[in-house]
């Protein structure tokens, strides 16, 4: 008797906390304390394509070098350019757990955007050697440049996208809160910027300057 | 720095790797994405109609409806722009005749058949302004071409007053229909056809020209196809309702079974209850009555409903390639 009324007692007292949890485990989730996590996670994601990405159109650059030196082997400083640049641009890394830092990612936007003006000037001259556009490796390499370029410009978008989000949750109503009282450690992202280059209209150059 | 003896085998299995990471990084996010949704869209959704009906009453929610449609308008803005996927032919530009888009529909349909690859040929009179590029991969993911866990979609569009064309390639398919292939049908089919004014033809044969590459590999066509034949009932649908509904016969049965014959029943004595028949002991571990879980039938909708073309929830990150004539 008296041992089942410890019992009862006892039950009724661990009663109201497993009313809560039963209640409240529910909201927190529902509350958004998965929010800023999923956010950043997402962001992290779409940072690690973005350089997927850059990693792919690096990894096309010797091949095309070589192809284009069969027959174009007097262009030497043009190709000298873009093996720099791709050494320069592959030498510095953005990690997810830099992203919180503006200054090293401009860095990296940097030397990427200077590996792209190369690699365009490659292009075009390559424009004025009717074998070497008529070459299956140069066609072969330049649709897949192409193609890889535009999957670099999906993937910014999409990482911009992903950060514009993440910054939100930090900055937003209901999940600022959580931000505040909970994870304190996390920054917003560092995002694109447009490049200067890609702001200006083309220029139309006839060969009038020298080493355009 | 050496020569590469050929360029095709030293990139592929590159682009072999990197197209699997695709697969594993992607859906990975995209399910993160859809979590994150769930949980936030559905206040926001039944707010806003609450705030629309208390504009009437109330200038304060009036404002909150106006902040609320302000938030929605840049999307609802941007989806209006993109044409509606009517089917698997959906010329806009209206520069196929009818017997070959009934063709090419009949022919597109066998093949998603066979390997639940989905290919949509799309003409829009004119882009906007806009580039081909982004515009592609903007409807290719507003229509969410492919089967959503294979990403297996490939979307051929054509706007004539720009003169210009897209082959837009899922995740899925970037190892099979490369962008080299894709460059080629572009140049060889229909940059030929178009400039002596065949629309239909060149995009025919184009389509051809897709459908042969990728039946080029026919073991991982029949492998995705066979991934993809259970389509009415997701196996993993099932074990998740299972999972649920036992969950919350227990979590809930037990608070039930200790909270509602105090509430509802009949006192037998300190701590002994009768309800429903039954002669509940809430306070022992082990009680002799049962109870009956009414199980409502947890219903699981997994939808394909039949008739009209949809997409199947794939995605593009930019594969294929365009040209211009």
């Amino acid at each position: 008797m008296f041992a089942q009324r410890l019992a009862s007692s006892s039950m009724f007292r661990t009663l109201p906390a497993f009313l809560m949890m039963a209640i409240v485990l529910p909201l927190l989730a529902g509350c958004g304390y998965n929010t800023i996590p999923t956010a950043e996670e997402n962001a992290r994601a779409a940072w690690s394509e973005v350089l997927n990405q850059y990693q792919r159109r690096a990894d096309l650059i010797p091949n095309l070098v070589e192809t284009v030196k069969g027959y174009a082997s007097h262009e030497k400083d043009t190709l000298d350019a873009v093996v720099e640049a791709r050494a320069k641009a592959t030498q510095i890394t953005v990690t997810p757990e830099t992203l919180k830092d503006p200054e090293a990612l401009k860095k990296f936007q940097d030397a990427q955007a200077g590996l792209t003006s190369a690699l365009s000037r490659l292009i075009a001259v390559s424009e004025a050697y009717p074998d070497l556009k008529a070459n299956q490796n140069f066609l072969a390499l330049q649709a897949q440049l192409e193609g890889t370029e535009n999957r670099i410009a999906v993937s910014r978008r999409d990482y911009i996208q992903a950060v514009r989000d993440y910054n939100l949750t930090l900055r937003t109503f209901p999940s600022v809160l959580w931000a505040t009282f909970w994870f304190r450690g996390n920054e917003p992202f560092a995002n694109f910027t447009v490049e200067e280059d890609k702001m200006q209209p083309p220029k139309v150059d006839f060969g009038t300057k020298q080493g355009g | 720095m050496q020569t590469p003896p050929s360029v095709l085998p030293d990139i592929s299995p590159s682009r072999g790797e990197i197209g699997s990471f695709e697969r594993i990084a992607h859906p990975s996010a995209s399910v993160i994405g859809e979590g994150r949704c769930e949980v936030r869209s559905p206040p926001l959704r039944g707010r806003c109609p609450a705030g629309q009906r208390g504009a009437l009453r109330n200038t304060y929610l009036s404002f909150l409806s106006l902040l609320a449609s302000l938030f929605f308008l840049p999307f609802t803005a941007f989806a209006a722009e993109l044409p509606a996927l009517t089917g698997r032919v959906v010329d806009n530009a209206g520069i196929i005749d009818a017997a070959t888009e009934a063709a090419l529909t009949q022919k597109l349909a066998d093949f998603e058949t066979k390997g639940s690859d989905q290919i949509v040929v799309a003409t829009i009179p004119s882009l906007d302004g806009e580039e081909i590029e982004p515009y592609a991969n903007r409807l290719f993911r507003f229509w969410k071409l492919g089967q959503a866990k294979e990403n297996n979609g490939a979307l051929l569009l054509v706007a004539p007053n720009d003169r210009k064309m897209r082959i837009e390639v899922g995740y899925g398919l970037e190892g099979t229909l490369t962008d080299l292939h894709t460059k080629l049908i572009i140049e060889n089919d229909m940059v030929p056809a178009f400039r002596a004014g065949d629309f239909s033809g060149g995009i025919e044969k184009a389509v051809d020209d897709m459908i042969m590459v990728l039946e080029g590999n026919p073991e991982e066509l029949e492998a995705r196809g066979e991934r993809n034949q259970q389509a009415p009932f997701d196996s993993d649908d099932l074990f998740f309702a299972v999972f649920i509904s036992i969950w919350a016969i227990i979590f809930f049965g037990s608070i039930a079974v200790s909270v509602l014959p105090p509430i509802f029943g009949q006192k037998l004595g300190p701590g002994r209850y009768r309800w429903l028949g039954m002669t509940f002991e809430p306070s022992r571990r082990s009680s002799r009555g049962g109870w009956s879980s009414g199980s409502s039938g947890g219903g699981w909708s997994s939808g394909g409903g039949g008739g009209g073309f949809s997409g199947g929830g794939g995605s593009s990150g930019g594969g294929g390639s365009s040209g211009s004539w």
